[in-house]
């Protein structure tokens, strides 16, 4: 018989991929089906926002977050809130805080069940897809109650909220997390013990926790590798440190232990919105700073003083004080920061972006080395990447 | 605390500053590595390079700053290691030799400011196609609009909008 041929061939995966959820292109080099090598090439959704918000005021840039990651919308915009809010060294109002928090949890439920139905999708699931999508309506629906509309939001302000949360809200927030621990366990039954899904998710994509440290992972990469970091815990914000909840860790750091991590995070956010409900303050959600905030329109018919704040608020913006700070929140796909440098004046000199996803997908190239070509479709999904925010 | 100690054993490489409870450790860049080798080591735990990116201090000379974040996870601490860097020669020692991170948070501050890090294994273009010219996050690099073909829009920058006021005491 003659010896196999045996040769690497070099592919091209993507951009246009249906599995890369966006535009993402790998260059695999294989030895039959077994990847030996692989280059992710991304950019292709790069759209200078870090440049874009050079040349913005503070205020006007509370647009860009939701559009760089608009998958966990609230959550990017209370990243860049609160980078802002630590340089003028503010601290928005007790009603603020605690519905940044239910606003941040309630996306980040939205942006795992958009995961978990993307990743049926891929491992051939349909059912699941549109399950996770019809969950998730039910949120961006609340989400549009309150802030206007479904995704981009544009609702956080610098030292608390453009407005009041609406009649009906509570009462809406806890029929839907009336229902939402009966369909998560339905998704738990549904997939958990699914022959087809754990035979395709166990003990693929393994990623040790060596390595999840050495890029810089962050998020359920990580505590699927079973290292103990969460933001909301290690750098509490918007007093996260008053919530009582867990923060679940996987042990094989395999693609499974990525969505037990993920459905118990869901249940979690489900904990901690009920006790946020439960403490949800009166009063005001804007601080009564007339040099960072709005004045409320009230004011503005009695008072010249008022007036002349908005007009320069409105055509100059605010100050904050020459500095720099980092400030970051827990987002479903990891540590999302925002690296600001003030040098006093009404623009920043710099707004640095760190997201998740890039350290993430840095990664991926050791997850998938000697794995099939099939299983890097199974890694994509369990990374959870979304390429605006890879390329921002 | 760790920020402290961190104070102790650095204070004499470079110098540290405090804003809003972020520590800041200014090092020349040649002994840039060292600093970081030294962060890495220390006695209290092996921190992750969080973030790696650059400043355009435009007109400031030396014109950048390249910037380090460092995350102890169980302490929890941070801390930020700035390097300044020369326009007329923009390189610095990579960092990838500490921390497989570095790799990619490298190539992008390489195509967006046109820094060099010497000793990087694969220094190229990341985000930005190939063949483009020019690092879009300088200063010098101009934010504009692309011509469209519709009548009566005229391309304008945000700057244009609302401008930029003098820094403010």
């Amino acid at each position: 018989m003659p010896e196999p041929h045996r040769e690497i061939i070099t592919i091209n995966m993507g951009p246009q991929h249906p599995s890369t959820h966006g535009v993402l292109r790998l260059v695999l080099d294989l030895e039959g089906e077994v990847i030996l090598g692989t280059q992710p090439v991304i950019g292709y959704l790069h759209t200078g926002f870090e440049k874009e918000m050079e040349y913005r005021t503070y205020h006007q840039n509370i647009v860009f977050p939701a559009r760089i990651e608009y998958l966990a919308t609230i959550i990017e915009e209370c990243a860049y809130v609160l980078a802002v809010e630590k340089l003028l060294g503010i601290t928005p109002p007790p009603r603020a805080q605690v519905a940044r928090v239910i606003l941040s949890e309630l996306s980040r439920i939205a942006s795992h069940l958009v995961w978990l139905g993307s990743s049926g999708i891929d491992l051939n699931m349909t059912s699941v897809f549109i399950y996770c999508f019809q969950d998730r309506e039910e949120i961006l629906d609340i989400l549009e109650g309150v802030t206007g509309q479904r995704m981009m939001h544009g609702f956080l302000r610098i030292g608390g909220m453009q407005w009041d949360l609406p009649e009906g809200f509570e009462a809406r927030v806890r029929a839907l997390m009336d229902r939402l621990p009966a369909r998560i366990d339905e998704y738990d039954r549904l997939l958990t013990n699914n022959l087809i899904w754990r035979k395709r998710t166990e003990g693929i994509a393994v990623l040790t926790p060596e390595d999840a440290l050495a890029f810089g992972c962050t998020g359920p990469i990580l505590r699927g590798s079973g290292i103990d970091y969460d933001v909301r815990k290690a750098f509490p914000y918007s007093g996260y440190e008053d919530y009582d909840f867990d923060v679940p860790l996987g042990k094989r750091g395999d693609a499974f232990d990525r969505y037990v991590i993920r459905l118990e995070e869901m249940r979690q956010s489900r904990r901690i919105i009920l006790q946020a409900l439960d403490r949800l303050p009166g009063g005001p959600w804007l601080i009564d700073d007339r040099k960072v905030a709005l004045p409320p329109r009230r004011e503005l018919v009695r008072s010249m003083e008022a007036v002349i704040h908005q007009f320069k608020l409105v055509s100059e913006g605010i100050h904050p004080p020459a500095g720099e700070v980092y400030a970051a929140v827990e987002a479903p796909r990891g540590e999302k920061g925002y690296y600001i440098v003030s040098d006093g004046s009404n623009r920043p000199v710099r707004v640095r972006v760190r997201s998740g996803s890039f350290n993430n997908l840095q990664a991926l190239p050791v997850m998938i080395y000697k794995e099939t070509v099939s299983d890097v479709v199974v890694a994509i999904a369990s990374i959870d990447i979304v390429l605006g925010d890879v390329d921002r | 605390m760790l920020a402290g100690r961190a104070r102790e054993r650095l204070g004499s490489v470079g110098d540290v500053s405090e804003f809003r409870g972020d520590v800041t450790l200014t090092v020349p860049r040649e002994v840039a590595l060292d600093a970081l080798r030294l962060l890495r080591d220390a006695p209290e735990g092996t921190p992750v390079l969080t973030d790696l990116t650059a400043v355009d201090r435009y007109p400031a000379v030396p014109r950048f700053e390249v910037v380090y974040l460092l995350t102890w996870y169980a302490a929890p601490a941070r801390v930020r290691v700035k390097a300044l860097v020369p326009v007329d020669d923009p390189a610095i020692a990579s960092a990838t030799p500490l921390w497989a991170a570095a790799n990619w948070l490298e190539r992008e501050v390489y195509d967006m400011f046109g820094i060099r890090f010497e000793g990087h294994p694969h220094l190229a273009r990341i985000l930005m196609p190939d063949d483009w010219e020019g690092h879009p996050l300088r200063k010098d690099f101009p934010l504009t609009e692309e011509p469209v073909q519709f009548i009566g829009h005229t391309p304008r920058t945000p700057s244009q909008i609302i401008p930029k006021s003098p820094p403010r005491p």
